[in-house]
């Protein structure tokens, strides 16, 4: 056998991985490890039972029908005094109030209040400082909290929540809005990817199919936008989009339009805006592939007698697949993360899952539902590509 | 040669890993605003003579809020910012947190020097900023007067903008709708209020512009895109001053908040930052911010000392004050995720 040459073979393939460590550390700690803490969060649920780690065991085993036993009540008010002016009270107040609005204040206004003496009747006395601790719901929410682990934020992202008696149900009408701002979100993904493609497609194959001399500055063209920073690009559209901008302005000139066309805050700028930004994303990976497919294919086709337009569609398009499937994964799956530009250029309804993910993770640090929210962001974008995959995997057999 | 070259490499690695830990502990106290105009006016009123006095190097940094940004890093123990200025409901939560350190009122002039909105345990108020209803003069020759005007189409045609959120917003559709300034929190504090407010947003909605940075209204009026605003009153002030704009600003119904200035906890600058705070906040250098930044001024020496001219561009003039409604922190604190779900499930409607 060759067993020398093997173990030749081998050690430079170690000292090769020795070389890629450094990176391989710097990527896991830098990017791996956060991300899998962010994800964790989506189902933990550690504040209540860490500042009140009684009351939480305690109100878990509550059987949600009327108010907790005294014994629960008890618990709550000795934790509560315990942790007056505590981080821990803070985080549990933040962790409560995503469960019913104003619940931060009143825990906070009752751990102010909360009198030193011993209670003999703990619900009445909480009950005085704020009649909501009379409520079964507000007993509920601390049940839903009292971790450590939970599924709350997993259906909070799905517009679904459970009820005061555990039962999963959706969120009231006016509150629902993270399964369509997903939807939005894969939907003008698809769109700037088809655009991209569209527009993209000829200018590759232009570039790929000119002489160097031509080529060359037109590939120039293509990588300066990619090398502008995306801020500043669609500030430009702001510019010339808005109703005195220069679109509108040529278009009236031209006798298009008599009033200006909204062009711009709203789902039409956004996606022209998207385009333009993500367009060398597509270009850029067909031009290689047909850089490497040549004119000769179809020139042969062409002298065997097929059509131009034949000559293209069965034998050039298939051989410029690859390069298609490169450039519409790398458009989409980055169109997925866009944020800055639906918020400079869209309305109301354009915000895209990016918007909601940095709003939780930023405004108001529930992190919960922001892990949850990219969770089910890196999900949807894991079972697209693993479409892909298969699709490109049987389309490359059956060619 | 690759050998000496490897080893200067190495060599030169291992001293900057030594230099480390040095230049760490001599890290330059840093200071965090919020760019844009109010940052220049905070250097020529504030860093740079902070350092000509006390040979105290500033290093600036700029931010655009948010509590996860400062959580982050206090809990990291990586505190590389000294003094931040945060906003209000930053600081409560913050605060409540522990992520700041407390004020030593004494060494700050004490709590009764300042207007009682800027007095906190972690904080000291930094400037008292509004967001009102602005117009362009140049093209509204007889301009609006109140909220209510802003949600007539008939008399003043075209887009309005607002700030994307329910924030502000939902103040402002009550205050046209002919709630009273004072009454606006309580009849938001209620379910019927807050539909209210979103049945107000309705009737207008097709003509709003939503806006999300601060620098937008003003562009937004002067490109003629809307008609009116609701902006940041000092960017009104600066533009008129900067850019000859006829921009114009009603005061009634205006909504104002305070800034604070903290100390994150931890930080290795902090008898610094305390100092710089405190230099920040004295009457003789905080008068020369409001003519810079037509942000008015929290210390109550420096809000009588300012410029007479600039007083009644600020939200801390009294007339401006009858008229307006100070931010309710704790209602946005409280209530400010479940109304952002609902102001985007009702804007994609």
């Amino acid at each position: 056998m060759v067993r020398q040459p093997i173990s030749r073979l081998t050690r430079p393939r170690f000292a090769a991985w020795l070389l890629v460590l450094p990176l391989f550390l710097f990527s896991a700690a830098t990017f791996v490890v956060p991300i899998v803490m962010m994800l964790a969060r989506s189902v933990q649920d550690p504040e209540l039972s860490r500042a009140f780690p009684q009351t939480a065991r305690l109100v878990a085993q509550w059987d949600g029908r009327d108010l907790p036993p005294a014994a629960v009540m008890n618990s709550f008010i000795a934790e509560l005094r315990a942790a007056r002016g505590t981080e821990g009270l803070s985080f549990a107040a933040n962790r409560l109030n995503s469960e019913i609005s104003g619940f931060r204040s009143m825990l906070l206004r009752t751990a102010r209040t909360l009198p030193a003496a011993p209670l003999d009747d703990p619900a009445a006395a909480l009950a005085r400082i704020d009649p909501r601790w009379g409520e079964r719901s507000t007993w509920a929410a601390m049940r839903r909290a009292s971790g450590p682990l939970t599924d709350g934020f997993l259906l909070a992202a799905l517009d679904r929540q459970r009820n005061d008696d555990g039962a999963i149900v959706r969120v009231p009408e006016e509150r629902a809005v993270f399964v369509s701002v997903l939807i939005r979100t894969l939907w003008i993904s698809a769109a700037v990817t088809a655009f991209c493609l569209v527009l993209g497609y000829p200018v590759a194959y232009l570039i790929a199919s000119l002489p160097a001399k031509i080529a060359n500055p037109l590939l120039v063209l293509v990588l300066i936008p990619f090398w502008t920073s995306v801020l500043v690009r669609t500030t430009a559209w702001v510019v010339l989009l808005q109703r005195d901008g220069l679109v509108n302005g040529l278009l009236q000139r031209l006798g298009f339009t008599d009033q200006p066309l909204a062009l711009i805050y709203n789902r039409t700028g956004v996606l022209i805006a998207m385009v333009h930004v993500l367009l060398p994303l597509m270009v850029l990976p067909l031009y290689s592939v047909m850089k490497g497919i040549g004119r000769a294919p179809m020139l042969a086709a062409m002298s065997l007698g097929a059509r131009p337009f034949e000559a293209f569609v069965r034998v050039y398009l298939p051989q410029s697949a690859a390069g298609i499937g490169a450039g519409c994964l790398l458009v989409f799956i980055s169109a997925l993360g866009y944020y800055v530009t639906p918020e400079l250029v869209g309305g109301g309804g354009d915000q895209m899952i990016s918007y909601f993910i940095a709003f939780y993770t930023n405004r108001t640090t529930n992190w919960g539902l922001a892990g949850a929210l990219s969770l089910i962001l890196l999900l949807a974008t894991g079972l697209l590509y693993v479409a892909y995959a298969r699709l490109s995997r049987s389309s490359a057999a059956s060619a | 040669m690759i050998r000496s070259l490897g080893m200067r490499a190495l060599a030169a690695l291992s001293l900057c890993a030594l230099m480390m830990p040095g230049a760490a502990a001599a890290r330059d106290l840093t200071v965090v605003g919020w760019g844009g105009s109010s940052q220049a006016a905070q250097r020529q009123v504030y860093y740079g003579p902070f350092t000509a006095q006390t040979r105290i190097p500033i290093q600036e940094d700029s931010w655009s809020g948010g509590l996860g940004v400062l959580r982050t890093r206090v809990q990291a123990g990586n505190v590389t910012w000294d003094v931040v200025q945060v906003e209000a409901d930053e600081l409560q939560i913050g605060c409540d947190e522990g992520l700041f350190e407390r004020i030593d009122w004494a060494a700050m002039g004490g709590r009764d020097a300042f207007m009682p909105e800027a007095v906190s345990d972690c904080g000291v108020g930094a400037v008292a900023w509004t967001v009102g209803l602005a117009y362009d003069g140049a093209r509204l020759r007889e301009g609006p007067a109140s909220w209510a005007d802003f949600w007539d189409l008939q008399r003043f045609p075209g887009q309005r903008t607002l700030r994307r959120g329910p924030k502000y917003t939902l103040e402002i559709a009550l205050m046209s709708d002919g709630v009273p300034p004072s009454e606006v929190y309580n009849v938001l504090r209620t379910p019927a209020g807050v539909d209210r407010a979103f049945r107000r947003l309705d009737q207008i909605k097709p003509n709003i512009i939503w806006w999300t940075a601060g620098a937008q209204p003003g562009q937004l009026l002067a490109s003629g895109e809307v008609a009116m605003a609701a902006a940041y009153t000092s960017r009104m002030y600066a533009a008129r001053r900067d850019d000859n704009r006829d921009l114009r600003v009603v005061w009634n119904g205006s909504i104002f908040a305070v800034d604070f200035w903290v100390v994150l906890r931890g930080s290795s600058n902090r008898d610094n930052a305390m100092r710089f705070i405190q230099f920040a906040t004295r009457p003789e250098n905080q008068s020369r911010f409001p003519t810079l930044a037509f942000q008015g001024a929290t210390n109550l020496q420096a809000a009588r000392q300012g410029e007479a001219a600039v007083a009644p561009s600020l939200a801390t003039y009294p007339d401006n004050m009858r008229v307006s409604v100070p931010l309710d922190v704790e209602f946005w604190v409280d209530n400010i995720e479940e109304l952002t779900q609902r102001f985007n499930a009702w804007a994609a409607r």
